[in-house]
């Protein structure tokens, strides 16, 4: 079995560059990398393309990174919860590029899959199909987005074997596995690193094939950002 | 005039037993909690999860299972989790029955807008315009007019798009309105206590309305 193991996030992003193009994984603050945007917030590489659902919130997650002017670039589909983000946005100081949130995952997974390209209705007849084109199948218009193509992609999974096989815990499987299958580096970090052998082959989400690096992270605060409960009786 | 949780519960009534139900931020959240006894009905949340449950017991909140809004959620019996290429799968091969949203302009052609005001607010389209796109069923649940007083209910919208000819029935705190095929709000019934005259006056688009209109049913 190859192994896939590396000492932590450091070791982990060291040769990601000024100028490169990273996927991160999570939707909202669930399942986002923490341990990795941590140690790219510490070293400080810039000039970014980060493609990612959101963009965080203004401390923490890719906020963090916002705050520091990481970000040359963001691809997203929604980043309604980051006043930061929006700020630069509109400010013209962050290039963005919104992409509907299917055709975002879809483009991931087309790389994943080694398809150059798909067609989407998502988006005909808006702004979001400027330039594009659009074929027509069945008498319906849709648009052929072309597959992502990144550096390396970030994501983060509940556990995980030194050989690079995933397993997701709950929701915050979210864009992680078809992030994972898209990069052209995968840097996969995990609550509990364990042998290979010690998963069971039918549970993997993600086959070790698609991660070149995995680590054990640590202190995970898994920040809730919408605390809803309802009151037993 | 319907308070909020007044629109939620008349969308409820559009529900059907063994319906998969996708729905949006804000009023649409509110319809979960009118689904009328004995009707079965499954809800998407577009982040990976069919078979959403209500809000966790206080203590029992799970970081890592929340709703497409980002609030902490529970999974229900028959539930399953899944990743979002494979949601938007879902969404796109018409697998979800109805979808529910707000907006902030709908056209009487169906056009829908709820993404973007130039200049002002950027929160993006989430997964709205994937949905708009492909559902075979969408109501929109909506304000009738703006925080300016200004009908939301349009000729042509004014804002960036989301979708084009899309939206086929709206609920608002005055009416239920159809979109008809050929153009046009169809007026089918008013809520408790408003007039036709003052739907009228709310509605900038065309509105088409018979002369005994009924009053909505909440019950």
């Amino acid at each position: 079995m190859i192994n896939k193991v590396v000492s932590g996030a450091e070791e982990a992003i060291k040769d990601i560059e000024n100028g490169h193009t990273l996927m991160l994984g999570g939707f909202g603050l669930c399942g986002i990398p923490e341990n990795c945007i941590a140690a790219l917030v510490k070293n400080g590489v810039k000039d970014l393309t980060c493609i990612s659902n959101n963009a965080g919130v203004d401390d923490f997650g890719i906020g963090l990174m916002l705050q520091q002017r990481q970000v040359r670039k963001m691809i997203s589909s929604y980043v309604g919860e980051n006043a930061e983000f929006e700020r630069q946005l509109l400010s013209g100081e962050l290039e963005v590029e919104l992409i509907p949130q299917g055709t975002l995952a879809t483009r991931c997974m087309a790389a994943g899959y080694g398809m150059p390209a798909i067609f989407t209705p998502a988006g005909v007849g808006t702004e979001v199909a400027e330039g594009k084109e659009v074929r027509n199948f069945n008498g319906k218009d849709y648009l052929m987005e072309y597959a992502f193509e990144a550096d390396f992609a970030i994501v983060k999974a509940w556990k995980g074997d030194t050989a690079g096989n995933l397993i997701f815990r709950s929701t915050s499987r979210n864009f992680n596995p078809v992030m994972a299958m898209a990069g052209k580096v995968t840097i996969a970090e995990v609550e509990e690193l364990v042998e290979a052998g010690a998963l069971d082959p039918d549970h993997i989400h993600t086959p070790g094939v698609f991660v070149h690096r995995i680590f054990q992270g640590a202190d995970y605060e898994k920040r809730i950002e919408q605390r809803t409960v309802r009151t037993k009786g | 005039m319907l308070d909020k949780n007044g629109i939620a519960q008349r969308i409820a009534k559009e529900i059907k037993d063994g319906f998969y139900v996708n729905l949006g931020i804000g009023i649409p959240t509110l319809v979960a909690n009118y689904i009328p006894e004995g009707i079965n009905v499954v809800l998407q949340s577009e982040n990976g999860l069919l078979g959403m449950g209500p809000f966790p017991f206080e203590g029992e909140e799970d970081a890592d299972l929340i709703n497409a809004g980002k609030q902490t959620i529970t999974t229900l019996p028959g539930s399953s989790i899944f990743d979002s290429a494979l949601s938007f799968g879902m969404i796109r091969s018409q697998k979800i029955d109805l979808t529910i949203l707000g907006a902030m302009e709908v056209s009487e052609n169906g056009d829908i807008a709820n993404w973007k005001i130039p200049g002002k607010m950027v929160k993006g389209m989430g997964g709205a315009m994937d949905l708009v796109a492909s559902a075979k069923n969408i109501i929109v649940a909506m304000q009738h007019v703006n925080k300016a007083g200004e009908s939301k209910l349009l000729p042509k919208c004014t804002l960036p798009l989301t979708g084009v000819n899309c939206i086929k029935k709206i609920v608002t705190e005055l009416a239920v309105l159809d979109v008809l095929p050929e153009g046009g709000f169809r007026l089918i019934e008013r809520a408790p206590g408003v007039s036709v005259d003052f739907i009228r006056q709310s509605t900038l688009g065309r509105l088409i309305a018979a002369d005994n209109v009924p009053e909505m049913k909440l019950d």
